[in-house]
C-alpha cells in the first residue's frame, strides 16, 4: 500500500515505517486533504478513530498533528503524521469523516492549531473566553486565565 | 334537642337527605378528618411498600418502622419559607393550589361508605363526582401560568391535556356500569326473572342495584363488565397524573411540571389534593364495580352464621395489625438507643389491639361492616397504585395521549 | 456564565425579540444540574413543539487536564490519575494504560497476569453495565430495576475490595502485570458470583425486555444506521446494534482473549431497543468469559522483568482496548525519560455522544434523556 502511495504522491511521504507492529506514515503539510481522502476512499481507511497532537517546544515546525485511522474491512490501522508550524492552519478532514468535528474541536482547545473549513471552531473542553492553550510546552502545570477566573467565577484564583 | 340528635340515628336514609344539619356536619368533619389520616397513612405506606419492592427497608429512624415519618414530612412543609417567584401573578398563584383542594375535597360529600353513611345522596352522585373532579383541570393550569416561567406552563398544559382526555374514557366506563343498574332484578347470569327498573346516576342506589342483582357489576356479563372496570382503572390513573402516567411531574424529565415553583405549605396542598384525589376515584370504581360496601358473596353466602363470620373480619384485621406491631417490637434490638421507639411501637400494638376488641363488640360490629368493606376495597386499589408505580416504565407524552 | 443563546452558532435562532409564545421554536437549555444527564453536561435543545429540532451538547464541566497531568508525572505514577477518568469502569482503564506502556517497553505481561487481568476486566465490564441498566431505567420511569442492578453490583465491588482494596478506582493492575496475586479463595468467590448473578440478570430481563411500555419508550427511538456509525466513530455497543459485528477484543486480541470462546451479540435496527439487547447479551458473554477463565488460570510469576525506573525508548504508540463503553485508545509519545512525553487518552464517551445530535433530530423531547442514557457516557471521560 505504502508503494501505492509513494507513485502517487512521490516526494511528499517523508517517511513511512513500522515502530513495535504499529504502520505510520510522515507526510508533508501539503498532501493534507488529498492523502486523507486518498486513504478513505481507495484504501479504504473508514474509520478515522482519533486526532491529536504534540508540540515540540524546540523544533523548527513544533507542531505533530496526527491522524490515526483504521479500516474495517482491513483491520489494519495507520498513522498518518504532519509538522506544521506555530500559527499555520490545517484544512478540516470534516468533510472526509464527520467524526473529525469535535476531535479536531478539542486540539484547536488544547495546542491552538486552527482547522480551516471546519463548521463549528470554537472551544469545547474550556469555557468560551478562556486565553492560551494549555497542552503546549510552554504552558505551566498549574498556569491558568486568571482574568477569566476573576471576571467569572468571582473569587482571586482558587489555587 | 337530644331528639334531634339520636332521631337520626333511627333512621334510614343519609343527613343530607334527612335534612339533619347537625349529623350532616359531624359526617363532614369524619370525613375530612378520615382523609388526613388516609392521606398521612397513604405516604407512609408508599413509602414503604416501594422500598420493599425495591429490596430495601424505607424510612426506619423517625418513628418506629418509619411511623413518625409522614408527621415529620407534615412539619418540615409547614415550616418552610414560602417562596414565590417574583414574576409571578399573584393572586392566582394564591388560589391555584386551594382550588385543587377544594375540588378534590368536594367530591367526597357523595361517596358512600354505607347505605346512610354519606353526607348526602344527590341523584346525581356519579356525575357530580366527575364533574367537580374535572374542575381540578383548572386549578391545574392556574398554577402553571401562575409560574410564570416555561417549563411549568408546559408541564400544566400537558398535564391538563392528559386529565381531559382520559375524562372521556372513564365517563365512557361509567355508562357503561350505570347502564347495568338499569337491570333492576335481574338474576346472576342474566336471566330476567321481574320487572326491569330504572338506571340511576345516584351513588348509593348504584350499589343498591348491585346488591339487588346480586352480583358485583365487575362480574356482570363477563367479561364485558371486567373490560369496562379495566378501562376505568387505566384512566384513573392517568386522571390522577400518577405513573405510569407521571410524565408532566416526573423528575428526570425536562418540564419539571406545574408544581415545580410551589415550595412549603402550598406543596403540601397539592400532594393532599393529589392523594384525595385518588382516593376519590378510588371510591368510584369501587362503588361501581367492586360492590361499594357490600361484604363478598351477600347474596351466596347468607345466614347467621356467615354474616357472623364476615362480621367478625374487622376485628380480625386490626387484631392481625396488631400482632404484626407485636412481633415487631419483640424483634427490635435490645440496646438502649431503641427504648423509646419499642415503647412506641407496643403502644401503637396495643391501640390497634383496643380497636380490635372494640370492633368485637355487637353493636359496634354491625354498624361498622359496611365502612369497613369499602374502605378495605378503597385501600386495595391504593396498594395497585403503588405496585404500579414501583414497577411500569413511564408512558412518554405522545404514546401516552395515544392510549388515551 | 455565558449567555446559551450567543452559544448557538449553529441553530440559527430567530428574531431576538420574538417571545417564546410568538414562534413556534423554542430554545430549552437542559442544564449541567440535571437528574437524567448522568454527570455535568449541558445540552441546549432547539424545539418546535415538542419535536427536536437540533441539539448541541456543552461538555468540559469535568475537565481536570488529565492529559497535561500526565506529561508531568512519571509512569507508574500516572497508572492510579487513569481510574478516575471513566470511574464507572476503573479497571479497564487501567488494563488499557498498562498494555499501551507495556507495549511501549516491549514487555509482555505473563500468563497469570493476563488471566487474572481478563477475569477482573470482565467483572469490571458486568458492573459498568449493570450500573448502565439501573440508570437507563431509571430515566425512562421505571424506579425499581435501579436498585437490583445496584445491589448485585455490590457483589462485584465486594470482590475487587477483596482484590485490590478499592471499590470503585481500583488501580488494580501494574506496568508488567499485576501487584496482588490472587487472594485465597478468590476462584470460589468468583464462581459463586457467577452462580448468583445469572439469574438476576434473566430477573432484568423478566422485567424489562417484553415489557409493553418499555418497547414503546425505546424502540425506533435514536436510530442510527451501521455507515453513521463508522463515519462518525462511534464505537461499543452503539456500533454493534446498528449491526456491525467488530469488537477490539477479536479484531485485536489483547490480554489472553484469544483463549477464550465468546460471541459478539449485535443488533439489526440500531435503536435504543438494540442497544438495550445487545448490552444485556454482553453481560451474558462476559459471564461466560469469566467462567472458563476461572477454571483455568495458569501457575506463574504475576509481574514481568520491568526496571525500577521505567524509561520506555524514544517512539509512539496506539493501544486500544474494549472498554464497556466503545474503544479506549492512549496514544503514549515516549521521548526517553522517565515522563511520558505526550499521552492522549481517545475517549470512548466523547466520540460517541457526537452522534447525539444525529440520534435525537425529529424525535420527542422525552427522547432525548433516552438516547443520553442509551449511549451510556460517563463525563469523567468525556472531560478527562
Amino acid at each position: 500500500m505504502v508503494a501505492t502511495l509513494k507513485r502517487q504522491f512521490g516526494s511528499g511521504i517523508t517517511e513511512a515505517s513500522t515502530y513495535l507492529g504499529q504502520n505510520y506514515m510522515v507526510v508533508d503539510r501539503s498532501l493534507i486533504p488529498e492523502i486523507l481522502q486518498v486513504l478513505r476512499d481507495q484504501e479504504q481507511f473508514d474509520y478515522c478513530v482519533d486526532i491529536t497532537a504534540v508540540h515540540y517546544l524546540a523544533r523548527e515546525k513544533p507542531f505533530d498533528v496526527i491522524w490515526i485511522l483504521y479500516s474495517f474491512p482491513r483491520n489494519e490501522r495507520i498513522r498518518v503524521k504532519t509538522l506544521i508550524s506555530d500559527g499555520e492552519a490545517l484544512p478540516s478532514s470534516v468533510p472526509i469523516w464527520p467524526t473529525t468535528n469535535w476531535l479536531e474541536r478539542e486540539v484547536y482547545d488544547m495546542f491552538g492549531i486552527a482547522f480551516e473549513g471546519h463548521p463549528d471552531l470554537k472551544r469545547i473542553l474550556l469555557p468560551e473566553g478562556w486565553k492560551g492553550h494549555p497542552l503546549r510546552k510552554d504552558y505551566g502545570i498549574i498556569q491558568q486565565d486568571n482574568e477569566w477566573v476573576r471576571a467569572n467565577l468571582g473569587i482571586e484564583s482558587g489555587q | 334537642m337530644l331528639d334531634y340528635v339520636t332521631s337520626y340515628l333511627r333512621s334510614n336514609t343519609t343527613p343530607g337527605q334527612a335534612g339533619n344539619l347537625l349529623w350532616a356536619f359531624i359526617y363532614i368533619i369524619l370525613i375530612f378528618l378520615g382523609l388526613s389520616v388516609a392521606v398521612i397513612a397513604m405516604n407512609w405506606l408508599e413509602r414503604k411498600i416501594l422500598a420493599h419492592m425495591q429490596v430495601r427497608l424505607g424510612p426506619m429512624r423517625v418513628g418506629p418502622h418509619g411511623l413518625l415519618q409522614p408527621i415529620a414530612d407534615a412539619i418540615k412543609l409547614l415550616i418552610k419559607e414560602d417562596i414565590m417567584p417574583a414574576e409571578a401573578d399573584k393572586s392566582v398563584f394564591w388560589i391555584a393550589p386551594v382550588l385543587i383542594v377544594i375540588t378534590a375535597f368536594t367530591t367526597f360529600i357523595v361517596v358512600p361508605f354505607g347505605p346512610t353513611h354519606a353526607v348526602t345522596d344527590m341523584n346525581i352522585g356519579v356525575l357530580f363526582m366527575l364533574g367537580v373532579s374535572s374542575l381540578s383541570v383548572l386549578g391545574v393550569v392556574m398554577a402553571g401560568w401562575a409560574s410564570n416561567s416555561h417549563y411549568p406552563l408546559i408541564g400544566a398544559l400537558r398535564s391538563s391535556a392528559q386529565m381531559v382526555s382520559y375524562e372521556i374514557a372513564m365517563g365512557l366506563a361509567v355508562v357503561a356500569a350505570v347502564l347495568m343498574t338499569s337491570l333492576h332484578g335481574i338474576g346472576l347470569y342474566g336471566v330476567a326473572h321481574g320487572a326491569v327498573g330504572d338506571g340511576t346516576l345516584s351513588m348509593i342506589d348504584i350499589v343498591k342495584a348491585q346488591q339487588d342483582q346480586h352480583a358485583w357489576f365487575i362480574f356482570k356479563f363477563f367479561p364485558l363488565g371486567l373490560i369496562a372496570f379495566f378501562i376505568f382503572a387505566v384512566a384513573m390513573i392517568a386522571e390522577t397524573n400518577r405513573a405510569p402516567f407521571d410524565l408532566p411531574e416526573a423528575e428526570s424529565e425536562l418540564t419539571a411540571g406545574f408544581h415545580t415553583e410551589y415550595s412549603g405549605f402550598r406543596w403540601s396542598l397539592f400532594f393532599l389534593a393529589e392523594y384525595s384525589a385518588m382516593i376519590a376515584v378510588s371510591a368510584i370504581a369501587v362503588t361501581l364495580w367492586l360492590g361499594g360496601w357490600l361484604r363478598p358473596f351477600p347474596t351466596w353466602l347468607t345466614g347467621e352464621t356467615w354474616d357472623l363470620v364476615f362480621s367478625l373480619f374487622p376485628a380480625a384485621t386490626f387484631l392481625l395489625l396488631a400482632l404484626i406491631a407485636i412481633v415487631g417490637t419483640l424483634r427490635m434490638p435490645k440496646h438502649p438507643y431503641f427504648r423509646v421507639q419499642t415503647l412506641g411501637l407496643a403502644g401503637f400494638a396495643a391501640v390497634l389491639a383496643l380497636i380490635g376488641i372494640l370492633l368485637l363488640l355487637p353493636p359496634v360490629r354491625d354498624r361498622i361492616q359496611d365502612i369497613y368493606w369499602f374502605s378495605l376495597k378503597v385501600a386495595g386499589f391504593m396498594y395497585l397504585y403503588i405496585w404500579y408505580r414501583g414497577t411500569f416504565p413511564r408512558y412518554r407524552f405522545d404514546q401516552l395521549m395515544r392510549v388515551g | 456564565m455565558s449567555d446559551p443563546s450567543t452559544n448557538i452558532s449553529h441553530l440559527e435562532l430567530g428574531d431576538r425579540n420574538e417571545t417564546f409564545l410568538d414562534s413556534n421554536e423554542l430554545v430549552i437549555n437542559m442544564g449541567p444540574q440535571h437528574p437524567a444527564t448522568h454527570g455535568v453536561l449541558r445540552v441546549i435543545l432547539k424545539l418546535d413543539g415538542e419535536k427536536v429540532l437540533g441539539t448541541e451538547c456543552v461538555i468540559g464541566y469535568l475537565h481536570r487536564g488529565v492529559e497535561k497531568i500526565a506529561e508531568n508525572r512519571t509512569y507508574a505514577m500516572f497508572n492510579p490519575y487513569v481510574d478516575r477518568m471513566d470511574y464507572v469502569a476503573a479497571v479497564s482503564n487501567g488494563l488499557g494504560y498498562c498494555e499501551a506502556v507495556e507495549r511501549l517497553l516491549n514487555v509482555q505481561a505473563p500468563p497469570r497476569a493476563n488471566y487474572i487481568r481478563v477475569i477482573l476486566t470482565e467483572l469490571n465490564r458486568l458492573a459498568s453495565h449493570m450500573l448502565w441498566l439501573g440508570t437507563h431505567a431509571l430515566d425512562i420511569g421505571a424506579i425499581t430495576p435501579l436498585f437490583y442492578t445496584f445491589r448485585d453490583r455490590e457483589e462485584i465491588l465486594k470482590i475487587f475490595e477483596k482484590y485490590c482494596g478499592a471499590r470503585l478506582t481500583t488501580h488494580a493492575f501494574r506496568i508488567g502485570g499485576c501487584l496482588y496475586e490472587t487472594y485465597d479463595g478468590f476462584e470460589k468467590d468468583v464462581t459463586n458470583f457467577l452462580d448468583f448473578v445469572t439469574p438476576k440478570i434473566d430477573e432484568y430481563e423478566e422485567l424489562l425486555t417484553t415489557n409493553r411500555i418499555w418497547v414503546e419508550r425505546t424502540k425506533n427511538v435514536g436510530k442510527i444506521s451501521g455507515k453513521e456509525c463508522i463515519a462518525l466513530g462511534v464505537t461499543g455497543p452503539v456500533l454493534r446494534a446498528s449491526g456491525v459485528r467488530w469488537d477490539v477484543r477479536k479484531a485485536q486480541p489483547y490480554a489472553a482473549y484469544s483463549d477464550f470462546d465468546f460471541e459478539i451479540p449485535i443488533g439489526q435496527n440500531g435503536d435504543t431497543y438494540d442497544r438495550y439487547l445487545v448490552r444485556m447479551a454482553e453481560m451474558r458473554q462476559s459471564l461466560h468469559i469469566i467462567r472458563q477463565a476461572v477454571g483455568k488460570i495458569p501457575e506463574g510469576p504475576i509481574m514481568a522483568k520491568v526496571p525500577k525506573v521505567i524509561k520506555p525508548p524514544v517512539g509512539e504508540i496506539y493501544h486500544s482496548i474494549e472498554a464497556p463503553k466503545g474503544e479506549l485508545g492512549y496514544f503514549i509519545v515516549s521521548d526517553g525519560s522517565t515522563q511520558p512525553y505526550r499521552l492522549r487518552v481517545r475517549p470512548p464517551s466523547f466520540v460517541n455522544l457526537q452522534a447525539l445530535d444525529m440520534m435525537v433530530r425529529g424525535q420527542l423531547v422525552a427522547d432525548v434523556v433516552a438516547v443520553i442514557g442509551t449511549l451510556d457516557i460517563v463525563l469523567g471521560e468525556v472531560d478527562r
